[in-house]
């Protein structure tokens, strides 16, 4: 356990954009460790999601080096899942082919990814929607289909892109606790992308905050109040008092960089 | 029950109106009727068109052979022949090949200025060149048909590759699939409602194309059959073929129609 689940070494990711180079990430240095949930907070355009790419394998750093649970990243793989924003489920699949599909690509036997994916679908609610289409359902039952496809294969480093972003608040919640459920006790890794200060809060064993563009880490903050945590409690909004005002500064900085024309750019 | 009724009424208000007008022009002696035959005269035309040429005869064939012995039918089985024989073979050409244009964008630099400039010539330009290689019949029928359903199924399959959203490609090998099995479940599924469209463009091209084929290089076919009437100033027989047509290419589109309801019933805004 001594090995950490994700450790980023003065990783810096730059892109070209309309005018010049723009660096998206410069100089990052983070350790997760094991069974840690942490959570990278910030404004748009601090680099949190270029992070989390990274360590996923879909964007190599132009200098430094990503290594997840001991390996340097050069590639996607299953061990280091990701459940994006948009879902980003096949269309054309079925729930139930959707949760199976990264089970297949382990070689397991028909009837076992059949037992597998009737399990996470039972776990995650969605028992008797496996033969819907991901267009039947709300937004809050693909994100949960999502999550099922990404647990079945049993990652060790589970990486969320703003996962519960577009869901309305009491799906949101709702997810939120389901998640901390099924972590707790399982050992996994979370890497968790978000700019709601509440929901870093209401997660994570730790909360990054991340600078606007360059992203670098401007605080690694410690969340030490128990689970289950009640965001009207006075430690909470103590906490969030202090987390705000940091993130509030890089808004600002944000902000200002909007109103001087140099728009964000992509992620 | 009622309003479905209702609905089919509508929609034969206007044909109805049409055939009416035709009708009244026709009697009215306004125009010869060589010119514009009744309906009366075309459908007794049609009959004939369909009925086979000599009586039964048991000892030669059976009932529906026979029955089917009828100049339409043999026309119409020939056309629609050439038309999927050409389809099947101009799309088992453009498909892989479309897959692998969007797939890989060095295979696409390599091929591309060849087929843009093929691209633009109508099949229909190609049937003097089609005559000297192939002959008459089939052979330059097949040829010019696959020509015509080629370049809609491959430039809309290419389409429908490079149109695959990133994220499915990202999703799939996040989730460990290897190369192959992105092409074959992420990428050719992805790309299907663009494929699909390029098949129906295609083939409603192929039936364009057969028409003309067979008015100057099959001698067979229901396109030769309006081009003869012309000759005999059967004009009763000239719409009768035409109307044939027209009713072959409507069950064309709509045997595609359902097999992309069937192949997209995954996709939003199509009823399965």
């Amino acid at each position: 356990m001594s090995e950490p689940a994700i450790r980023a070494e003065k990783v810096r990711v730059a892109f070209a954009g309309d005018r010049g180079e723009i660096v998206a990430l410069d100089g990052i240095d983070l350790e997760v460790a094991q069974g840690e949930f942490t959570c990278l907070l910030g404004p748009s355009g601090c680099g949190k999601s270029t992070f989390l790419n990274a360590v996923a394998g879909f964007t190599r750093p132009t200098a430094g080096r990503v290594l997840a649970l001991g390996k340097e990243v050069e590639a996607p793989g299953p061990e280091r899942a990701m459940v994006f924003q948009e879902y980003a489920l096949f269309p054309w699949m079925t729930v139930a082919e959707n949760v199976a599909f990264g089970l297949e690509q382990q070689g397991l036997s028909k009837e076992e990814v059949a037992r597998v994916v009737a399990g996470w679908l039972d776990k995650l609610h969605l028992r008797g929607f496996g033969n819907r289409f991901p267009k039947d359902l709300s937004g809050g039952m693909r994100q949960r289909v999502a999550i099922a496809r990404v647990l079945a294969i049993d990652p060790a480093v589970l990486l969320m892109d703003e996962p519960f972003g577009a869901l309305d608040a009491l799906t949101r919640r709702n997810l939120q606790d389901e998640l901390l459920r099924i972590w707790s006790g399982s050992g996994k890794t979370v890497l968790f992308v978000t700019h709601g200060i509440e929901e870093s809060l209401y997660l994570s064993d730790r909360v990054v905050v991340m600078t606007h563009r360059p992203g670098r880490v401007k605080r690694d903050v410690r969340v030490e109040l128990p689970r289950p945590r009640d965001p009207s409690s006075s430690e909470f909004n103590e906490l969030k008092k202090e987390v705000s005002a940091l993130v509030m500064e890089e808004q600002a900085r944000h902000e200002e960089d909007e109103l001087l024309g140099r728009s964000a750019a992509g992620r | 029950m009622v309003r479905r009724s209702g609905r089919l009424l509508k929609s034969l208000l206007v044909p109805a109106l049409v055939v009416a007008a035709w009708d009244l022009l026709a009697r009215s002696g306004a125009v010869s009727p060589l010119v514009l035959p009744s309906p009366a005269q075309v459908v007794r035309r049609w009959a004939a068109y369909a009925s086979p040429l000599s009586p039964y005869d048991p000892s030669a064939e059976s009932y529906l052979a026979w029955l089917a012995s009828g100049e339409l039918w043999l026309d119409s089985a020939g056309s629609l022949y050439r038309v999927l024989g050409g389809f099947l073979l101009g799309t088992a050409l453009a498909l892989p090949l479309g897959l692998l244009m969007g797939a890989k964008g060095s295979v696409n630099d390599l091929l591309n200025p060849v087929l843009q400039v093929v691209r633009p010539i109508p099949p229909i330009a190609f049937i003097p060149l089609a005559i000297l290689w192939f002959g008459l019949g089939n052979p330059p029928a097949f040829f010019l048909i696959a020509l015509g359903a080629f370049f809609p199924v491959l430039v809309n399959t290419i389409a429908g590759v490079r149109n695959v959203d990133q994220i499915y490609l990202r999703a799939a090998r996040n989730l460990g699939a290897g190369e192959l099995t992105v092409f074959r479940r992420v990428m050719l599924p992805g790309a299907m409602p663009y494929i699909l469209a390029g098949l129906r463009i295609g083939i409603g091209i192929a039936f364009i194309v057969v028409i003309v084929a067979e008015m100057t290089a099959v001698n067979r076919g229901l396109g030769y059959r309006i081009l003869e009437a012309r000759e005999y100033f059967w004009s009763d027989k000239i719409i009768a073929g035409m109307v044939s047509i027209g009713l072959i290419g409507l069950a064309i589109d709509w045997v595609m129609g359902r097999v992309n309801a069937r192949l997209l019933r995954w996709h939003r805004g199509i009823e399965g």
